[in-house]
């Protein structure tokens, strides 16, 4: 059993293909993570704008997006794109598949951030001379994001754990090294090991999460 | 021809359309199929392993607080991975249809324990006492008092959660399954011509676009009448 799951030669060989997938894997989170939160502000500010004909289809587009399962937008980027005559690499594909998914997620939840501070707060930064900018940079966003910051953070940890759908458009991600490591060694044990990884680096995340929800909801 | 027609031609070619609408057809029943046992099982699942929490075995607790977190820190991806090409080498064969079910129902477990288990806590210590001493059993008290109280404050996270995580049927495509995405890719390749996707990506609108739907009406409601 542990000949086949934790065999040690097998990942004295493998270790450097896995952790050139980490660095990759961690490189992609940074990229994506916050190209996420960039489409997801925009979309939360155009929110704020009663005019029907912007939040309709606002609102279409953020349901769309969230209904449409990300791996069925990157194939379709990515095999689609050839056939439209340019071709993406795997790289731009997720990134642009990430903007338009994650961005919706993290589009609602800085919304529900922002809906959340009173209206009598933004009166009174206007009231004081304050732009409109500057009443949402200095006054709403602050803490908006504060009140939906477990949220936030839940998204982040979704959003790092898809990037591992990077492997089924051949990003030499960590997922996808394991499974070339795996193929080459006919052994899971570069799978376990991948598993492994994810683990211990996404645990602590998912402890302090739980934390903040419990505590969430048991204040209610 | 204009390049306007040339990209209708290419994206939705009606001959290509027509030729592969059974298969996706067929495809979208693998997917209720599959999105079907996933829910009922993984919703199941979450909620014993709740109950079974509430009834505080620190050992007990303490192993079902690890599963939980395994299973939210583990990319579904790489749990339908290791089940369907690590398993084999013990002699068992799971096949991609019940890799990617046993994959995401064991996540949907847990993200649905998590929110079960915030649910029942919620409930003030006070509304227990109080039931068990008008003469309640425990397990009068967790089904008449407590679960309505607790579930119907589950509800909102619970649907957006299980959408989510339903969504990743569509992972099952890389292990094999012939649901949408799966029958889509293969009648790209066989066609080569990328209709077949357009009309999966159809077919995946109008299963979770309603529940999408549902879920942002859910969440409306709950909150005002709280």
């Amino acid at each position: 059993m542990l000949q086949t799951f934790f065999n040690l030669e097998i990942i004295g060989a493998a270790w450097k293909i896995l952790l050139a997938g980490l660095g990759n894997t961690i490189l992609l989170s940074v990229v994506v993570v916050p190209l996420g939160l960039f489409g997801g502000l925009i979309l939360s500010l155009l929110a704020g704008v009663r005019n029907p004909w912007v939040r309709y289809p606002l609102m279409a587009w953020v349901d769309f997006f969230r209904a449409f399962p990300p791996l069925v937008l990157l194939i379709f980027l990515f095999a689609g794109s050839p056939f439209a005559g340019f071709e993406m690499s795997g790289f731009t594909c997720v990134c642009i598949a990430f903007f338009l998914n994650t961005g919706a997620y993290y589009g609602e939840i800085l919304r529900a951030g922002i809906e959340s501070i009173p209206q009598g707060q933004i009166d009174a930064a206007r009231s004081t001379g304050l732009g409109r900018l500057q009443t949402m940079l200095y006054v709403v966003l602050p803490q908006g994001v504060r009140n939906v910051l477990p949220d936030l953070l839940s998204n982040t940890l979704e959003v790092v754990k898809l990037t591992s759908l990077g492997s089924v458009v051949a990003m030499p991600e960590l997922l996808f090294q394991a499974r070339q490591a795996q193929s080459l060694t006919y052994n899971p044990t570069p799978i376990v090991l991948a598993a492994l990884v994810y683990f211990v680096m996404l645990w602590p995340l998912v402890r302090l999460l739980s934390r903040l929800e419990n505590r969430a909801l048991a204040q209610r | 021809m204009s390049s306007w027609d040339r990209f209708v031609e290419t994206f939705f070619n009606a001959k290509v359309m027509a030729k592969y609408l059974p298969d996706i057809a067929y495809g979208m029943v693998i997917t209720v199929e599959l999105a079907a046992l996933v829910i009922v099982t993984g919703l199941a699942a979450g909620l014993a392993l709740a109950l079974l929490r509430s009834l505080g075995f620190r050992p007990v607790n303490l192993l079902i607080v690890f599963v939980v977190d395994l299973f939210r820190a583990l990319p579904p991806l790489v749990i339908i991975v290791f089940i369907y090409f690590g398993l084999p080498t013990l002699d068992l064969s799971p096949s991609g249809f019940i890799s990617t079910w046993l994959s995401l129902a064991l996540v949907l477990m847990a993200f649905s324990e998590e929110i079960f288990w915030a649910g029942i806590t919620s409930i003030a210590k006070g509304q227990w006492e109080a039931a068990r001493s008008t003469g309640l059993s425990y397990g009068q008290t967790l089904i008449h008092v407590v679960l309505p109280q607790a579930l119907r404050l589950t509800i909102p996270p619970l649907t957006n959660r299980t959408i989510a995580i339903t969504k990743g049927t569509a992972l099952g495509s890389v292990v094999a399954v012939s649901e949408i995405l799966g029958m889509a890719s293969s009648a790209v390749s066989n066609s080569y011509n990328p209709s077949p996707l357009t009309l999966a990506a159809a077919a995946y609108l109008l299963l979770f676009f309603p529940m999408v739907v549902m879920g942002r009406w859910l969440e409306t409601r709950m909150r005002w009448k709280r």
